[in-house]
């Protein structure tokens, strides 16, 4: 029991990046956009972060951080780093009709290359004296959890633990869910998605819809990647180290049936899945099984693609246009 | 009421053909662009000469013959990758598990070089590996395909779920047949028996994925063409309900072609594994199935454009390398290159399929100015 | 409109037209297909943009560059085909691409008001999935006056509409007339302009060629406008010679892919020599009829025998498409958007000839010389206008692009030839031309199936009707003596002898 409870806080430390991940992809996913770039967006708006924090840091020395500074110069790095990322799977996707699939993965080869050559090579070309990129400071900050959370016991540590972005990252997810079901532009967004011509037809901006729903999909989907280093990885970055999460995220979209509220719950499943392994006894032995059980999430994610499309509901399905590209004058 | 609103500046209009001679001056004045692009982030970012980067890029790529021989042979396995990718796109399949399928074919080919590489004659166990690279490739292809077809499973989903099975799936038996235990390495495989080590063609170890990619372009670009396999896939691919009035089984052709996509991928997993690397990694594929999904689009999916399109990220990769080793950067710094070329490629084809006219003042006199083309 | 211009690709749309509209009028913009009617309408409600010309609207000039603009000037257009978002509500459809506040229960009830205003029928929490036809047609109508047009584009609204339902919206129309609103409505079914209309714009290949007032024509000098020159409007009807039983379906029963049942206990017979004419509103079976003959539907239960020259008995129901085909059963469907089954858009002619035939041989690889020569032949003799057998046939006009596809199915000499709607949307001389090439085929002793949409020329071109209501048989009766009315009261209705099996 108590190994459980200890995995709970654990489980949702791993979902958050996955969360926003998933909750930005749902927005872009929306509009009709399938952004296989998500991976890309999630390491450039972490490296973002590591670098504004990183000469930040640098300019203080070794006095002390300021913490609303320490917070806000990673989160807006972050936010202009997946900011751009989405402007230009936008420019390329929506403004010059290119193929989704294939920008996608450039989207992917491009950001995680991106992040890797600064991550790996950030110390080297602002010429410091330094061995690693560990921004304990900034970490701190963003890992400062509410006062109270130690003194609640086992409801404080499930509860009230983790660092601010984990809860911007429930808020989000809900303002999100609120969004599709309560708002017109939500209902407008919908359509955009379903069908670009009728919401066309209808007088909705499908371009501007689609720039804002892909951008700020990404500007959300980036906020993971901060998450991870800064909170989960404390602060530290090394190459890689973020690994699949971004595609596990895409995963989670369908994994959720494209709704944002389902997603916190699913991602703190996905959470849980993804670090199961460690949990379960294999002994010295077996540590092949281990790999089997990282297995678990795609498996699972797969089967629940292959039983929605069974059950062939219409309110489960991906958004109609997904994936295609839309024009106008097209006959 | 609103009475005016405002001239719509550009205005866009899809081009009927259009001469590919033409279309190539499109993708190279893009390619070009590109390189200067580049050329300005890398002096920007590094403070490196751009000429000079560029002057090691092809350095990289063909320094030395021996650079040369790993070029075309890089060369040719992405270009195998890609043809077995483009079988499924013609059939507007989007297969993204190349990476999955490649990485079962290696795993099956391994499998039997630990397992039979002693036990049988030295061509059984090649014929073996063959088989099972084939099989498994064929399977990881097969299971999307079933669903696709049953169901109507999103394959882009699907497939995607499946390279990281795939992945685990090696993982896991790495950690099984790990030498030594505890490494979590399975290390050169038969280094002193050679047994499973396919042929050296010609006493040199680089030709044979070059000569398979041959047969391979051959075969896929005639399979498309001519045969009736080929024209199914092109009728499923244009229009599903077309193909189903003209009686052709939708569900055969989607599993059939699948099987054959995949199976290619396990060819290249046999490849890498018992010709190039000897060994099995998870990261043996190391992002070519993906990038193999970019090799045949920029192609516009036909199989010898792919030799040109696979050649330039090669290129642009080994070349990428030299440099990190050259000026003491990170290897990723060729992806970033890369990535950025990749978005010019793709982004001019917009000025290949649609066709801009610029509003000026007056009407009726829209100045009609053909961009992308100068 | 005046002075409009637009251009596609290869083919100029609409040349310098004039078009003018006043307040509570309602005009039927008339012409042939590929008049360039929806064109022009197009560019009124934004979708397209001219490439010269200018637009007034009260006598001001105005741009409408996007159907938004189009609203803010008054301006609905209800396309031909819908443009809903299945998965939403009818409600959803209906404010969507409205501004201001997100106000649920105060637009059901706007909606509610427009209903009782005009006499619309509408469940605002209705899934359009859910809706039929005409059902989706309402919701469009009331969506457009729901965004405050003042002037209301219909674009074929009765095409897919039964008797009765055209006849409720003709009176809706004539309610909005009555409230001010001015309505184009686009059409070539002469009977319905005549009916509604107070005015007539006739376009002809993308000009202006006339206008009317409907009081004061007919319907004669509309057709003379539309096609330039008289034509005669009687089909050719050959006595069939020597008529013999060439397929016989005995109580066919169909479910479709969500468990609806199509076609329930159907019977009849065709003869060869005989054109056996299908009527029924849209719908009622005649595509899943068609294909579970053609053994690409599967079947429930029920029977479909052939029977050739020597009379051997073939039982149709388990054979492979392919081979039915073989026997010499050809079916040419023509769906709505024509290329959507049949034929490949990126293909080009010849490689669409060989659609059918390719698996025939049992080599590995396709015969390319045989389906080019078929192609020549097409091209040829149905006089389709294309630069080219190597163009993707995507790049021809409609009717070319339905010219290949019936000529394939006739090209194949069949025994039994199944078409169904072989003209839709064609103009009048292709229309001649497909019925003179299926008169031909009788002549030669082929039965075939002819499903129709205009009542008059299924009267006038098949021996027998038989009129599907609902999946079942209606009736069967004799078209030389059946009056247009008591067809439109089958469709609608089941015959007095309940399930009817005809003649039989």
């Amino acid at each position: 029991m108590l190994g459980f409870l200890a995995f709970i806080p654990r489980a949702v430390a791993q979902s958050i990046p996955l969360l926003f991940g998933c909750t930005g992809e749902i927005v872009t996913e929306k509009s009709g956009n399938l952004n296989l770039g998500l991976p890309g967006v999630m390491y450039v708006g972490a490296i973002s972060g590591v670098i504004g924090s990183f000469f930040y840091e640098g300019s203080v020395g070794a006095g002390e951080v300021n913490a609303a500074l320490a917070i806000l110069i990673p989160m807006l790095c972050c936010m202009a780093g997946s900011l751009l990322m989405g402007l230009i799977y936008s420019f390329l996707v929506v403004t010059l009709r290119a193929n989704q699939n294939v920008t996608g993965l450039a989207m992917t080869t491009f950001g995680v290359g991106f992040g890797n050559f600064f991550g790996g090579s950030l110390i080297k070309l602002s010429g410091q004296d330094i061995p690693s990129i560990s921004l304990s400071k900034t970490s701190t900050c963003f890992r400062a959890s509410l006062p109270f959370a130690k003194s609640l016991g086992v409801v404080g540590e499930i509860f009230f633990s983790y660092g601010f972005l984990a809860y911007l990252a429930i808020v989000i997810a809900l303002a999100v869910a609120f969004f599709f079901k309560k708002t017109r532009s939500g209902l407008h967004l919908r359509a955009v998605g379903e069908n670009p011509a009728t919401a066309d037809a209808a007088g909705i901006n499908v371009m501007k819809y689609k720039y804002l729903a892909t951008c700020i999909g990404c500007v959300i989907a980036g906020f993971g990647g901060l998450y991870y280093v800064m909170d989960y990885a404390c602060g530290i970055w090394s190459n890689d180290a973020f690994g699949d999460r971004g595609w596990l995220a895409i995963a989670l979209v369908i994994f959720t049936l494209w709704k944002a509220d389902l997603g916190i719950f699913a991602s703190i499943l996905f959470g849980g899945l993804y670090i199961l392994y460690l949990y379960i006894p294999t002994g010295m032995d077996h540590m092949e099984m281990k790999e089997l059980y990282k297995m678990i999430p795609y498996v699972v994610t797969l089967i629940v693609l292959i039983f929605t499309s069974m059950r062939n509901r219409r309110e489960d399905q991906f958004p109609q246009s997904l994936g295609l590209n839309y024009f106008r004058e097209e006959r | 009421m609103n009475s005016k609103g405002k001239e719509p500046f550009i205005h866009l209009t899809k081009r009927g053909a259009i001469p590919p001679v033409k279309a190539m001056m499109i993708r190279l004045f893009a390619v070009v662009i590109a390189l200067i692009v580049c050329a300005f982030i890398t002096g920007l970012t590094t403070g490196i000469n751009p000429m000079e980067v560029y002057s090691s890029i092809i350095a990289g790529a063909f320094g030395s013959a021996r650079k040369a021989w790993i070029t075309f042979q890089d060369v040719s396995i992405l270009l195998v990758i890609s043809l077995a990718l483009t079988i499924a796109f013609r059939m507007k399949f989007w297969n993204i598990g190349g990476e999955g399928q490649v990485l079962m074919g290696g795993l099956g080919a391994a499998a039997c070089m630990i397992c039979l590489g002693d036990k049988l004659p030295n061509a059984v166990v090649i014929v073996l590996m063959l088989i099972s690279s084939l099989v498994l490739g064929g399977l990881w292809g097969f299971i999307p395909a079933l669903c696709k077809s049953l169901w109507n499973t999103n394959e882009t989903l699907s497939t995607l779920m499946m390279n990281y099975i795939a992945t685990q799936l090696v993982l896991f038996y790495t950690i099984k047949w790990e030498v030594p235990k505890g490494s979590g390495k399975i290390g050169i495989i038969n280094q002193d028996s050679h047994a499973g080590w396919l042929p050296q063609l010609f006493g040199s170890k680089y030709l044979l994925p070059i000569i398979v990619a041959v047969i391979v372009t051959v075969f896929v670009y005639v399979y498309i063409k001519y045969t009736k396999h080929g024209y199914e896939i092109r009728v499923v691919g244009e229009s599903p309900k077309t193909s189903v009035y003209v009686g052709i089984n939708l569900k055969k052709v989607f599993i059939r072609t699948m099987i054959l996509s995949g199976a290619l991928c396990g060819l290249v997993g046999l490849l890498l594994v018992g010709g190039i690397n000897h060994t099995l990694t998870s990261t043996i594929s190391d992002g070519r199935g993906f990038t193999a999904v970019l090799v045949s689009w920029m192609a516009q999916f036909n199989p010898f454009a792919m030799i040109a399109t696979s050649f330039v990220i090669v290129f642009m990769d080994r070349g990428a390398g030299e440099i990190a080793t050259r000026f003491d950067l990170n290897q990723s710094f060729g992806d970033i290159l890369t990535g950025i070329i990749l978005f010019f490629i793709i982004g001019c084809e917009f000025f290949i399929n649609y066709e801009v006219h610029f509003r000026t003042g007056h009407k009726n006199a829209a100045g009609r100015k053909e961009a992308g083309s100068c | 409109m005046r002075g409009i211009s637009k251009r596609f690709d290869l083919k100029q749309a609409n040349t310098d037209v004039n078009f003018v509209l006043y307040k509570g009028e309602i005009v039927s913009l008339l012409g042939e297909n590929g008049s360039g009617k929806t064109t022009l309408m197009n560019m009124l409600a934004g979708i397209y943009y001219p490439d010269e010309g200018q637009i007034l609207i009260g006598g001001r000039e105005v741009t409408i560059s996007s159907p938004a603009e189009a609203y803010l000037n008054g301006i609905g257009m209800v396309h031909q085909h819908f443009k809903l978002v299945d998965v939403f509500s009818a409600w959803e459809n209906i404010v969507l691409g409205e501004d201001g506040k997100y106000d649920v229960a105060a637009a059901k009830a706007k909606i509610r008001s427009i209903c009782d205003k005009y006499g619309f029928v509408v469940d605002p929490d209705k899934k359009v999935y859910n809706m039929t036809v005409s059902e989706k047609q309402t919701v469009e109508i009331v969506k457009v006056i729901y965004r405050g047009a003042d002037i209301l584009i219909l674009d074929e609204p009765t095409a897919v509409l039964t008797p009765q339902e055209c006849e409720r919206l003709f009176e809706v129309m004539r309610n909005m007339k009555a409230d001010g609103k001015s309505i184009i409505i686009i059409t070539h079914k002469l009977n319905e302009v005549m009916a509604i209309s107070d005015r007539v714009v006739v376009l002809r290949q993308g000009r202006n060629a006339g206008e009317l007032e409907t009081a004061k024509t007919t319907m004669q000098e509309m057709t003379d406008m539309m096609v330039g020159h008289a034509v005669t409007l009687d089909i050719e009807r050959p006595e069939p010679v020597d008529p013999k039983k060439r397929l016989v379906i005995k109580n066919i029963c169909v479910t479709d892919a969500e468990g609806v049942p199509k076609v329930k206990n159907v019977s009849f017979y065709m003869n060869s020599g005989e054109i056996l004419g299908i009527a029924g509103i849209s719908g009622s079976g005649q595509k899943e009829l068609l294909e579970a003959i053609a053994g690409i539907q599967a079947v429930d239960e029920g029977s479909v025998k052939y029977i050739d020259e020597n009379e051997n008995e073939t039982e149709l129901i388990g054979m492979h498409p392919r081979d039915i085909r073989e026997l010499g059963v050809a079916l040419s469907f023509v769906p709505e958007d024509r290329l959507g089954m049949g034929l490949v858009g990126n293909m080009d002619i010849s490689e669409n000839m060989m659609l059918r035939t390719f698996g025939e041989s049992h080599k590995w690889f396709t015969d390319r010389e045989k389906p080019r020569k078929v192609a020549e032949d097409v091209v040829d003799v149905l006089e389709v206008s294309t630069p080219g057998l190597d163009i993707p046939v995507r790049r021809l006009s409609g009717g070319n692009i339905q010219k290949i596809l019936v000529g394939r199915e006739i090209s194949s000499n069949p025994k039994v030839l199944l078409t169904a709607y072989a003209v839709r949307g064609l103009d009048i001389n292709s229309s001649y031309k497909i019925y003179d090439l299926i008169n031909e085929q009788k002549k030669k002793g082929v039965a075939v199936l002819f499903v129709g949409e205009d009542l008059d020329v299924l009267m006038q071109i098949s021996d027998k009707i038989m009129v599907l209501c609902d999946g079942q048989v209606s009736d069967i009766v004799d078209a030389k003596k059946v009056t247009k009315n008591e067809i439109g009261l089958l469709m609608t209705s089941l015959g007095q002898e309940g399930v009817g099996k005809g003649e039989q």
